[in-house]
């Protein structure tokens, strides 16, 4: 029980420090890179909760973390991008400096909350339900400092990763949620997917700047 | 045989497969009508029929009242939609195969938010939002105009950051629950969380409401979470609005009340009332200050929908038993009326070919019956008697004087300015100098005709049946 504490614990962590990852990364290709490697952790999480817990309804779920999110939306938002030929770099609202130092107040907080509000509950749970409103917050926080759609795009999936950890961290949450949020995930990408292309249609960039001047009453 | 619950979410579902799947719009309206009549059938029946607590499903006073205006609205918008859609395609700016996809969106939708509101999962409930939220993404930015896709990315950009924030506070619920009714399904029952919720603890129940207020209040439209809305409104098409103003944004506020009863089985945990009151004021004069400002017809009623939203939260965050009656009340004409404005601008759109209030003039001159049922519409949402709208207004500002005689002051100043903006905007495209072009209207006017008689009779005569039925739904939410 300790050791497989350890591992979930350790699991968690590696997730936190890829959301940092997502945050100071100046190419767009190494932020896909950077949430592809969270994804994976994730599901080696999830694997491992799986397990060490005896619930193998859980595989499932990590095996869609790791197909869908760790795989398959990588490689398709790298394919995107390369073919789009604009746009590398990724585009900033703040700074990194500036970005790093919110998402540690945030990490501070999510820690402050949870203990405060739990002390009652196990300490597995209530470590891990830490770690997993830090990654949302900072997920959060990604999709406000970043305006390019993809790296926004990057943004929302690495906090439908902290909200699947959380569900994880839950012990017993009937499946039917977890299959859900990926159903979920699977339907939004389709919906992203078809907003990048069409955004590319229409305005030759994916940048939402160029969307802003279409913005508020037309006059 | 299937239940008149399971009628409400299954029929509309199954109608979006076949729909998908039948050429020709034309034949897609008619099936859209019928599915919708189908649906309005089993929210009446649910109505007359027995209670229900299930494993999944719950019916009640409180959601069946939420039903069968979703069922209702729904069919008139449907029989709308059928007069509507087919201006779009000669106009060009619809193909016959979107309109295909657009018909098995609409049932699907439906169905979606019946789901929500008969879910007695917190989960499922959080799952038939999220879809029904995705579904109309993909509808405001039907016509694929640059304006339309704006308005759809940022309607989905913020409303997923709402809904995934709604589903951590969904987890921090199950959280809550889990030591007090065991692993699995049951944590998770919303009808064995509200009966246990004397026994959670108040800390974490706090913290999952602070999440559930935030999620679920971005898809009420609360400020300063509205950001989204006024787009989305005005550059989808016009059925979806009413739909949007009319419905959805019903379906989240039925999920935030349901949190705010399981708040109130729990005596240590904070009172979500005051935090209600003050969102709700902050939407209401911020969203009657801002009508002023708008130049597109759609955009105005959008932020009208924010300030009558703010007023429905002010009700129920103050509570008892009158106070909430009202609100409930004030949610159901509300959800009439604004249907019917909107299916109003439908028409006005269509006769002057544009959305802008500068080009929108003198409809008194050269459509004298639409001006005649736009202006009742208007003055029936700017709360002047004998429409229903009036009393419920009344009520929640008399019921605050009795106890909260300087509180009262304040929506009762929103409503003022609102009342203004209306008045300013109605007279000039009623008697205004006309100018640009006249076209002639196809859509059909009886579901605009229908809402507002529905609105004129709730003001004059409440039936007691319908009086005692909101007074156990509001008895319900405590």
């Amino acid at each position: 029980m300790k050791l497989a504490y350890e591992i979930s614990h350790l699991l968690a962590g590696v997730m936190l420090v890829a959301s940092f990852a997502l945050l100071y990364q100046q190419r767009i290709a190494a932020v896909l890179n950077a949430f592809a490697a969270q994804s994976i952790t994730l599901a080696l999480a999830v694997a491992w909760a799986a397990w060490s817990e005896d619930r193998p309804d859980l595989f499932i779920t990590a095996a869609i973390a790791l197909g869908l999110k760790g795989v398959l939306i990588p490689v398709a938002l790298h394919r995107t991008v390369t073919r789009l030929g604009v746009h590398r770099e990724v585009e900033k609202v703040v700074g990194v400096g500036m970005a790093l130092l919110v998402g540690l107040a945030l990490c501070g907080l999510s820690q402050a909350l949870v203990v405060k509000v739990a002390p009652a509950m196990a300490g597995l749970g209530r470590d891990e339900l830490a770690l997993a409103m830090a990654i949302v917050l900072l997920g959060f926080l990604m999709m406000i400092v970043r305006r390019n759609a993809v790296t926004q795009v990057v943004g929302f999936m690495s906090m439908e990763n902290g909200l699947i950890l959380a569900a994880t961290g839950a012990r017993g949450m009937p499946l039917v949620v977890e299959v859900s949020v990926a159903f979920s995930v699977l339907i939004a990408l389709f919906v992203f997917a078809v907003f990048v292309f069409r955004i590319r249609e229409r305005f030759d960039t994916i940048d939402i700047e160029a969307l802003d001047r279409m913005r508020g009453d037309r006059r | 045989m299937i239940e008149a619950y399971q009628a409400v979410v299954l029929v509309p579902y199954a109608a979006a497969l076949v729909l998908a799947a039948l050429p020709g719009y034309r034949i897609g309206a008619i099936g859209n009508v019928i599915a919708s009549a189908a649906a309005f059938a089993a929210g009446l029946w649910l109505m007359l029929g027995p209670q229900t607590v299930g494993n999944y499903a719950i019916v009640d006073e409180f959601n069946v009242l939420f039903l069968a205006i979703n069922t209702l609205v729904g069919f008139t918008t449907a029989l709308f939609s059928a007069s509507y859609i087919g201006h779009e395609i000669e106009t060009g700016r619809l193909s016959p195969g979107f309109l295909r996809f657009y018909h098995a969106m609409f049932q699907a939708m439906m169905g979606s938010m019946n789901l929500a509101l008969v879910a007695n999962n917190i989960g499922l409930m959080w799952v038939g939002l999220e879809l029904a939220t995705l579904i109309t993404v993909v509808m405001v930015g039907l016509y694929r105009t640059p304006q339309a896709i704006e308005a759809a990315w940022k309607y989905f950009i913020l409303a997923s950051v709402g809904i995934s924030l709604a589903f951590f506070g969904t987890i921090l619920i199950y959280l809550a629950g889990q030591p007090v009714l065991g692993e699995g399904l049951p944590s998770m029952t919303w009808s064995l969380l509200q009966a246990t919720a004397g026994r959670m603890d108040p800390a974490l129940l706090d913290l999952a409401f602070i999440f559930l207020l935030i999620g679920y209040g971005t898809k009420v439209g609360l400020a300063p979470l509205h950001a989204w809305l006024p787009d989305a409104h005005a550059e989808g098409p016009t059925p979806i609005s009413a739909v949007l103003s009319g419905l959805l944004l019903n379906v989240a506020l039925y999920a935030l009340l349901r949190f705010k009863m399981l708040m109130a089985g729990q005596p240590a945990a904070l009172d979500p009332g005051p935090i209600m009151v003050v969102m709700g004021l902050v939407s209401l004069i911020f969203a009657a200050f801002m009508l002023y400002q708008r130049r597109d017809i759609k955009r105005f009623f959008a932020y009208s929908s924010i300030e009558h939203m703010g007023l429905m939260v002010f009700a129920f965050g103050m509570g008892g038993p009158l106070a909430n009656f009202a609100g409930l009340l004030h949610m159901a004409m509300h959800s009439l009326t604004k249907s019917s404005i909107f299916f109003a601008v439908g028409h006005v759109a269509q006769a002057k070919g544009t959305q802008r209030f500068a080009e929108i003039r003198g409809l008194s001159v050269t459509h004298p019956r639409l001006a005649v049922a736009f202006a009742l519409a208007v003055l029936a949402i700017a709360g002047l008697p004998p429409f229903g709208v009036f009393a419920s207004e009344f009520l929640i500002l008399t019921t605050t004087f009795a106890r909260l005689p300087w509180l009262a002051l304040l929506p009762a100043f929103g409503l003022l300015v609102g009342f203004g903006a209306l008045l300013l905007r109605l007279q000039d495209t009623i008697f205004g100098e006309p100018i640009g072009p006249a076209h002639r209207v196809d859509a059909s006017s009886v579901p605009m005709v229908l809402h507002l008689m529905l609105v004129l009779a709730a003001g004059l005569y409440l039936p007691p049946l319908l009086v005692v039925w909101f007074r156990r739904a509001a008895e319900l939410l405590g």
